[in-house]
This record gives C-alpha cells, structure tokens and sequence, in this order.
C-alpha cells in the first residue's frame, strides 16, 4: 500500500507461537477444529488484548475526565494514552485529529451527519464507489436526503477495479465530497485511494476514505495518503467490539459542527448557549467505551510489534494458495481478481448457492461467510446471489486453506 | 400424509423420518429430498411482491384461501438447504385453519435439529416468511 510509518518490529513473526496466543482459534465446531477463515468480518482477540481488558475493569475502573480521585485520573490517562497510539498507528500529525468512535460505521456516520449541516447543499454531489460496504453508502443517502444533494457511483470493472477513469470524469465542479474504501470487504480489491485523493484535492473536494479492511494488512499513513477523513474499526484488527476511529485532519475537525450533544463534549452548557469542548471531545459525547478503547491500544500494541511487510508476506502465501487450488478444483467461479488484493477470496462453485454450500463447510468446521457482504450493489452488478468469502488474517495457517479447500470439495460433493 | 392430520400430526410424523437418520449428513440429505418434492412455485408469484430478500438466500411464499376455509401456501427459495426448510413449512402447514397457523409454535424444526435455520439472524428469509405465513392465517382467521 504505502510506505510503511515508522513503526519498529520487536517480534518475528512465529506462526505457532501467534495461534497459540489466540485461545478462541483452540474451538472444536462440530467434532473438527475450527478452521476461522471470516475475519474480514471480525478478527478473533490476542491474550494480551483479553487481559488488558480485564485488568481495566478489575483493577483501574473509573469514569474518564470527570473525578478528581485518583481512579479517575488513571482511567482518564490510560483511555487516553490510546490516543497517541492509534496518531502513530495511523501516522496522523496529532493526536487532536484521533476522535474515539464506535467503529467505521458510526466514524462515516459523524462526518455525513456532521458534514449535512451546513456544508453540502442542493445539487452538490457525493461520489461514491460501486464497491462501497453500505455503511459507506447509507449514511451519504441520508445526508444527501436531508440536503439536496445527490449520490454519484464510481463503476468497478469485472475483475473488481474501480474504473478510474470514469472517476476523473465523474469528478466535477458540483463535487463535494469522495468517500471510498480503502479494502474491499467482499473482493479484498486495494484500491489505489493515493491517486484518487490527489484528484479529488486538484479540484478542491475532500475525501473519506473507509479503512476498516485495510488496518490489519498493511501499513496506513494518513498523512502520505493526505486523506481528509480516515475510518476504522478496532475488532477488525484484533481488538475489541464497539470502539474504532475516525481520523479527520485538525482543519475539518474544527470546522465541523458536533455530531451528538451530551456529557465530556462541552465546556459551558446554559439553556441559552453552550460551547463546546475543543477537539477531539467535541465529537465524544457521553461516557465513551473505556474499556473498549484502552482494549483496542492493546490491539495495535498486539500488531505493531511484528514487521508488518513480515505478515504481509504471510497472508499473500494463503491467498495465493487458496486462490491456485481453487482454480486447480475447477468449475468454481473467483470474483473480485483485482491485480492488487488482499486477504480475502471471494468464489462461487457454479450451480450452487453459497447459503447452502457454507452451511455445509460449517459442518466441517470451516468458518467462511457467505452472501453479499453488504455490497448488495456490487452482487447486482455481478449478477449473483452472493459469495462465499474466505478471510484470512496472521493467524491462519496454510493447512487451514487446505481444510478450506477439502470443505469445498466436500459440500460440492455433498449438494450435487 | 393425510390432509385430515393436524399441524402436530403432520409435524411428528416429519420428526420421526428425521430421526430414522443417525447424522447430519443423512438429515440434510433427507431435507433437501423434501425441497425437490415442493410443489413448484406458481409463476404468477415469482416476483418481487412475494419475495422476502434476506442478507443470506430469497425466499417466495404466497397463500390462498381454500374453499374449504384453509389456507393453500406456495412458496420457493433459491438455495437447496432453505428451499428444504420451505418444504417442511408448507408440508406442515398446508391447508391448515388459520387459527391453527397463526398459533403454531413450529417447535418440530428444534426436534429435528433445523431450528438455527429459522433464526431471524441467520438472515435466510425463513423468518421473515414465518411471519408472512402467520400474518396472513391471522388476517384470515379474524375474517
Ligand atoms: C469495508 C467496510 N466498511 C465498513 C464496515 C463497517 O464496520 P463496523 O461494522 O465495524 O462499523 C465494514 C465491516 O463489515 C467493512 O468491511
């Protein structure tokens, strides 16, 4: 992707050594050892992410920024220390630009929801991708509802490559925003975001780019990407649930108005008047999800310490294999062959539906996903009812695309 | 199958098949089995108003008051294993009273080990047909 940020690698990368520090991946599913391949959905959580956590509640629980007592105060400094972390983890100028989320979802929602007051108006128009996850497309209908503005669709190619250079065309004076994923989920398409962004920026548009598939395979640095808007979600890259980040740059944080009212985000609240607490607060209503976000520096920590070029190396070997064996099967339909992917297979054995063909895999304690992955558009496009998708992240091994592979064969076996 | 037996007859009598099968393989062979005896969806109702789209597999279902003052349902689905499900539905509930359909608790599917196939977060459409179904016998029965 782009240059790796100066993280430095403490570890080498041993693969038994890392499954054995994942206790969930020790699950037998159906008398067979489970075989996690749906980690483009969720990745599954290290030791010393499940031990932060613990050790936060058991021993460190407070409300953050609101008690003089020492409890609090070590509940404030450890939520955020997180802070710098995800700043170097993302490679952002300042730890002001880091705003603690629910995840991806709720990072694009704050923007759109943000960005629909006062910013877009009648007419303008949003460009988005015909690969984009829905909760990169819903929230930019109901922006563009609410003003005026309308929704414009950047086409993907067959082998699941944006057509770029319908974008530079599509790309006009009437746009206002390009939101774009960085990782497809459904095709592991990497798309080329540097260049888009740069486009877009020669004609003033600012752009978002949805990072949640990207995180946890290679290295992201939102400064040499110049993204405006960077999102992402913590369980994605073995962290816990609920909690991600949403990277804006300090001028757009500034500039926007809250997303959502509440506690820790103000400074002075009258019923006539408030003002807000400066950034990021501003944008973190409530009591926020401690737990969640101290559990998500460990996450980073987790990954951070291995040479991130080393994993990279590591789960383009299983896709590599998966992908050859599966064309070795025959008769098996691979969607999404874009020149530069990542960590997901998507496939199709012809003749077959994938709720039927992953029930059956399910029984062989192979976990893939299936269906349209939240890009029912792209599914449309392809004319098909959905995939199944293989996922894969440093943990799995190439036995396990072996057992993908002897489930396959089995199912199809199975059901024709 | 007579068309005299009750909903709980008619579902025991698919428990017992069920059981003749001592593992899964056998049991999603046998519901797929019954998927290929569906009486095939009328045309007329392959469309979108009787779809019920979900996340995982598409389901048709569609009823029809009988003569007799039953219910007649039809219904389809694209992939085998929810299209075996269907089958069991429509076999258990086929011309059944209203009232029957609207109160039956489908507690067969768990017996026979299908239930997860029903969950609403499986996301194959059986549940939201369920409701369909239910839904329709109840605005019959209160006719
Ligand atoms: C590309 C992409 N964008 C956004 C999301 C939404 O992430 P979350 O559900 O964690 O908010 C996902 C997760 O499924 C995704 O794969």
């Amino acid at each position: 992707m782009q240059p790796a940020p100066s993280r430095l690698a403490t570890r080498t990368f041993d693969l038994d050594e890392v499954r054995s520090e994942f206790p969930v991946l020790s699950r037998r599913i159906h008398d067979h050892p489970l075989v996690y391949l749906d980690n483009a959905a969720t990745t599954q959580k290290p030791l010393t992410v499940l031990d932060r956590i613990d050790s936060y509640y058991r021993t460190e629980n407070a409300n953050v920024h609101r008690g003089v007592h020492t409890l609090s105060q070590e509940a404030t400094d450890a939520y955020e220390s997180v802070r710098p972390v995800m700043q170097r983890f993302l490679g952002a100028a300042s730890s002001r630009e880091i705003v603690f989320t629910k995840g991806t979802t709720e990072a694009v929602n704050l923007v759109a929801g943000s960005l629909a007051r006062g910013y877009f108006k009648k007419g303008d128009e949003i460009l988005l991708t015909g690969m984009e996850h829905h909760s990169n497309i819903v929230p930019w209908q109901l922006a563009a509802e609410a003003t005026g503005a309308v929704v414009k669709v950047v086409p993907v190619n067959d082998r699941g490559e944006l057509d770029l250079g319908a974008y530079q065309a599509l790309l006009g004076p009437r746009t206002r925003m390009v939101a774009v994923v960085h990782v497809s989920n459904s095709l592991g398409t990497i798309n080329p975001v540097r260049q888009m962004i740069a486009d877009a920026h020669s004609m003033g548009v600012p752009v978002l780019v949805d990072g949640a598939q990207a995180v946890a395979h290679g290295p992201v640095n939102v400064q040499d990407l110049d993204c405006d808007f960077y999102c992402m979600s913590a369980h994605k890259v073995f962290g816990p649930t609920g909690t991600g980040v949403l990277y804006a740059k300090e001028e757009w944080l500034e500039r926007m108005p809250p997303y959502q009212g509440g506690g820790d985000m103000i400074s002075a609240v009258t019923f006539e008047h408030t003002t807000y607490h400066e950034i990021p607060h501003k944008f973190e209503a409530g009591t926020p999800n401690m737990a969640g976000v101290i559990g998500m520096g460990a996450a980073i920590d987790y990954l951070s310490a291995f040479d991130i070029e080393e994993i990279q190396r590591h789960e383009s070997q299983l896709v590599t294999h998966a992908t050859g064996e599966l064309e070795e099967l025959g008769g098996v339909r691979l969607v999404g062959t874009a020149a530069h992917k990542t960590a997901v297979v998507s496939f199709l054995p012809e003749g077959l539906h994938p709720y039927d063909v992953a029930t059956v895999m399910d029984r062989f304690g192979v976990a893939v996903r299936s269906g349209h992955h939240c890009t029912q558009p792209l599914m449309d496009q392809y004319g098909i009812p959905g995939t199944l998708r293989a996922s894969f992240a440093l943990y799995n091994s190439l036995d396990e695309v072996d057992r993908l592979i002897d489930a396959v064969r089995k199912a199809r076996k199975f059901l024709s | 199958m007579t068309a005299t037996a009750t909903i709980e007859e008619r579902a025991d009598e698919v428990v017992e098949e069920f059981e003749l099968f001592d593992d899964w393989m056998g049991r999603y062979e046998h519901l797929i089995e019954q998927g290929k005896a569906l009486p095939a969806l009328p045309d007329a109702y392959r469309d979108e108003a009787y779809k019920v789209r979900g996340c995982q597999s598409q389901v048709w279902v569609a009823a029809e008051p009988t003569d007799h003052g039953t219910i007649q349902f039809w219904a389809d689905s694209d992939a085998i294993i929810t299209r075996g499900i269907v089958a069991l539905l429509v076999r258990v509930l086929n011309d059944q009273p209203p009232a029957a359909v609207a109160g039956t608790d489908l507690a067969f599917l768990d017996r026979i080990g299908m239930k997860e196939h029903l969950s609403p977060t499986r996301k194959n459409g059986l549940d939201a047909m369920v409701r369909r179904m239910k839904l329709y016998a109840e605005a019959l029965a209160s006719t």
